[in-house]
């Protein structure tokens, strides 16, 4: 009798223990199942949950400002917020700023800071039309003391220290990932120059600027490096470098390429126009000198910001911290709160009047049953626009039912009662739209209700009303709840309705929602008002577990 | 950023489901994109049906999303997958879309026909040409229209803007957009402030609340628009006495379902309508998109839409050439917002500053309504 003392795990016929071979078997059933709903899965998750998760990034991304301008945003930071900031801000601007006209990027950064402060994107706009013209000015009155300055063959080889000299490979590197953050695009591959090690010791500004215009030149223009004339930016870098003190004493020790020109050239550097970045941005646009522009740059500067939230809930972000918006600026609190409190009215109208027809419709036999239905859903198949603007008719001033009423003599006629364009038309429209999704799940429940517990309940003594109310109503109440989620859950989202039949008391928070997302192309803020929506839908969704208990949902 | 591409391109997708253009060695497809309605078919019947009977084998696709090619656009852009052409858009969607690098830049003496005397594209369009990525097409305005019938007895039939705002001599509700576009500037004028004095003026706090309060007067008499159907609709049942919409909605109640309707054009609001190529396009794509833009805003082209519907050529050249409609068989210059009958006082609203504007002042007016 060896078995009924053995005490080691129950082996299976081929003596793995049956604990894991049942595993075994089981996961992969698991495995099956799973790949069998797999192309499901991958469908929701790509269409689904996955654009809406990256359009809920967007109320927190805010990379344009540092890759637009990451020179100024560095040089930005000791800036104390008083005044205007540092010439050396000034002299980033216009390369950060150059770089970004001539990919074209800065109307998009202006676009974005307008949304924080009105005047913005004009700003950035004619600037970044003039930036060429900031630079001819030092391009020409270089290539009038030397005209080498103006080939680019010539600057090639000044650039790269000629053949076989030394690189600068993070120089470019850097050049290279700073206009993959411009562009939000990756470059790979020899662009067919390398900045000098020894120049760029000598002139820095000029060989940053130089070698921007290389990568910029290979990848975006798809020409090549030395056989196209620098941009002008390259200039005002040049005289900036040649006015150093220190300019003078590195290059007369230097041997390279173009180093008699450079000589020459900085020993006329007196000459030569004084380099004021400054002075010509704001010629170009005096709002570069307006403290409350530079303080939205700076403030929204970091990457990652919560600008957009505190703009969905009235506030603003200023340099002494957070604010909340003027009076006659402040809108998305009342449509919150509007939009909760009109949900709200709109599932109780919904309960209230889609309860006894839900319990007719229960009660019937199944012939008369059928034809209730039908006429529940009859509207439920009729486009949504086509029963919104049909409720416009009923409801307007000169409309049917205002017409019966005058002619019925119960209104005066100059005294026609204004029914839509306000809260009330779009409470009586979206509780119309909405209906059968209340009674659907309030009939199919109620169908399961047996007729025999009311009629056990009087018979045991109970007048109609206790036997409805403590004995029918109860096993209703699942139905009710699925239904008011469901209602209530819709009721928020609702855009459409409010916005044909809303005036200007009845319009939701959707209503802006689609307003900055297909108007004002703010999706920043779009998706924090979104967001926003999304917690409070969650918030009540987990108070209703709390309170009703989501096991008593029932669907039918 | 690679996931979020792919991510948005199945978006895009969706977006744009159906409009989808195989790429062909010479593009013999485009999808064009328009707003759908007469505006688009008059369109079709003056553009696109004599292209493609000097085309044959062309195909065109349209698609109805003008009101919301901006977004659409970034979208696609975004996923890069941009499946238009061409896309019909009013001047400052063309600003914003220019702005925001999805348009592409033209060279307008480059692109365009010059004007059959040999005036260049540039000189022809002249002022309209609002922003380096925007071919126009026409000019239309946003102006009244009031029911003759609901006149009080004895009062002269409204000629001012202002009598938009004097509820006393006219009584009676009116239909406004709901923007603050036009409504602030026509508030301020009425108000007593100089034409040229306006934006200045709406660019102060104080100015905004000077126009607000002057709305502010009639404000429980307005019915606020969105769509540009509304008006005509609510002007028809009766439901306003006067009201604001496009020129061409109000021309077609009065003149193809004769309401008893008539115009008052005093400080109409000019706007333009255009067409804007979307950046990035593969090369045979464009080479075809080129062909056709060159073709369809010519002088003779642009003149032959007027014939059905009624807003002005944005070309000087055109003008000249307008004719009777198609249809009705009335002569449609009396109907032309450029008509100088017509555009006696004129209101022309500044496109660069309410680009820069319109977000500070979309959030008060809005504020304002709400409250």
């Amino acid at each position: 009798m060896s078995d009924t003392t053995h005490t080691g795990p129950v082996l299976a016929a081929d003596g793995t223990p049956l604990k894991r071979s049942l595993r075994r078997a089981l996961r992969a059933q698991k495995l099956r199942a799973l790949a069998l709903i797999a192309p499901l899965l991958i469908f929701v998750l790509l269409t689904f949950i996955a654009p809406i998760a990256d359009m809920l990034f967007r109320s927190v991304e805010n990379q344009i400002v540092g890759r637009t301008l990451p020179m100024t945003v560095e040089e930005l930071r000791d800036w104390d917020g008083e005044g205007t900031p540092a010439d050396s801000v000034y002299r980033a601007l216009y390369f950060d700023l150059f770089l970004a006209a001539e990919g074209k990027e800065h109307t998009k950064l202006g676009s974005r800071l307008n949304y924080e402060e009105s005047g913005i994107s004009s700003m950035f706009r004619t600037t970044g039309r003039d930036v060429d013209n900031i630079g001819k000015v030092y391009q020409k009155a270089i290539e009038k003391v030397n005209p080498a300055f103006g080939e680019g063959a010539f600057w090639y080889d000044m650039m790269s220290g000629g053949q076989g000299a030394e690189g600068n490979e993070t120089l470019l590197s850097n050049q290279i990932g700073r206009l993959e953050g411009l562009e939000s695009k990756t470059f790979k591959g020899d662009i067919g120059f390398v900045p000098g090690a020894e120049i760029y010791k000598i002139l820095p500004n000029a060989t940053r600027a130089y070698t921007a215009f290389a990568a910029f030149t290979v990848f975006m223009d798809e020409d090549v490096v030395a056989e196209e004339d620098p941009w002008e930016a390259v200039y005002p870098a040049l005289l900036l470098d040649l006015r150093e003190p220190a300019t003078m004493a590195a290059l007369a020790g230097y041997q390279g390429p173009g180093a008699q020109e450079l000589r020459d050239l900085a020993a006329q550097a007196d000459t030569l126009p004084p380099v004021d970045l400054k002075a010509a941005l704001v010629e170009s646009n005096e709002d570069w000198l307006r403290t409350e522009y530079w303080e939205v740059i700076k403030t929204y500067s970091p990457p990652y910001t919560t600008g957009y939230f505190l703009n969905a809930i009235d506030m603003e972000k200023t340099t002494d911290g957070i604010a909340l918006r003027a009076d006659d600026e402040r809108i998305y609190g009342i449509l919150f709160k509007r939009t909760m409190f009109m949900s709200m009215v709109i599932t109780f109208s919904c309960i209230a009047l889609g309860y006894p027809v839900a319990w007719i419709m229960s009660n019937l036999p199944a012939r008369s049953a059928n034809l209730l239905m039908i006429l529940v859903l009859l509207p439920f198949w009729t486009s949504l626009l086509v029963r919104t603007s049909a409720w416009k008719i009923m409801l307007q001033q000169q409309g049917v039912i205002n017409d019966v009423l005058v002619w019925l003599g119960l209104v005066a006629d100059e005294s026609r009662l204004v029914m839509i364009n306000n809260q009330f038309g779009t409470i009586v429209a979206m509780t119309h739209i909405l209906l059968p999704f209340m009674i659907l799940p309030m009939y199919s429940v109620m169908q399961t209700i047996p007729q025999t517990y009311l009629r056990a309940a009087k018979s045991l003594g109970a007048n109609n009303w206790t036997a409805f109310w403590r004995v029918y109503f109860p096993q209703s109440v699942p139905g009710i709840g699925a239904g008011s989620i469901l209602v209530f859950i819709l009721a928020i989202g609702y855009y459409i309705t409010p916005e044909i039949v809303g005036g200007t008391t009845g319009t939701f928070i959707s209503n802006r929602i689609a307003y900055h997302i297909s108007t004002s192309l703010n999706w920043g803020l779009g998706a924090a008002l979104g967001s926003i929506l999304l917690a409070v839908v969650m918030v009540l969704y987990y108070a209703y577990d709390k309170i009703v208990g989501i096991d008593n949902v029932k669907l039918g | 950023m690679k996931l979020t591409k792919t991510l948005l391109a199945t978006t895009a997708l969706t977006v744009a489901a159906g409009t989808a253009v195989t790429a062909q060695d010479m593009a013999d497809s485009m999808t064009l994109v328009s707003w759908g309605g007469a505006y688009q078919a008059s369109q079709v019947k003056a553009y696109a049906e004599p292209y493609l009977a000097a085309n044959p084998g062309v195909t065109i696709t349209w698609d109805e999303s003008s009101a919301e090619a901006v977004a659409k656009l970034r979208a696609m852009n975004e996923a890069g997958n941009v499946t238009w052409d061409l896309v019909d858009a009013v001047a400052s969607d063309s600003m914003r879309l220019c702005d925001e690098g999805l348009a592409m830049e033209l060279d307008h003496d480059e692109v365009l026909a010059a004007a059959p005397d040999g005036t260049s594209a540039s000189d022809d369009f002249g002022d309209l040409l609002v922003s380096d990525c925007f071919v126009p097409q026409i000019v239309y305005s946003t102006t009244f229209g009031y029911r003759t019938d609901l006149l009080p007895e004895g009062v002269e039939p409204p000629s001012s803007i202002c009598d938009v705002f004097d509820l006393a001599k006219y009584p009676g509700k009116r239909a406004l957009q709901k923007r603050p576009i036009d409504n602030l500037e026509w508030a301020l004028y009425c108000d007593g402030v100089a034409k040229d004095d306006i934006y200045p003026t709406l660019g102060t706090d104080a100015g905004v609340n000077q126009a607000l309060a002057k709305l502010g007067t009639i404000k429980d008499q307005v019915v606020w628009w969105s769509a540009g159907a509304e008006t005509p609709q609510l002007l028809a049942d009766g439901e306003v006495f006067m009201g604001s919409t496009y020129n061409g909605r109000l021309f077609s109640a009065i003149a193809e379902q004769n309401q008893p309707i008539a115009m008052m054009w005093d400080m109409q609001s000019f706007d333009l309508d255009g067409w804007i190529v979307p950046a990035g396009l593969p090369a045979d794509r464009k080479a075809r998109v080129m062909d056709f833009l060159k073709f369809a805003t010519d002088t003779q082209r642009l003149a032959d839409q007027a014939a059905y519907i009624s807003y002005g050529p944005a070309r000087d050249s055109s003008a000249s050439l307008v004719g009777k409609h198609a249809d009705l068989g009335i002569d449609m210059a009396p109907h032309m917002p450029t008509d100088p009958a017509n555009a006696g006082n004129v209101h022309i609203y500044d496109y660069e500053w309410w680009a820069d504007n319109r977000d500070d002042l979309n959030a008060k007016f809005q504020a304002w309504l709400a409250q």
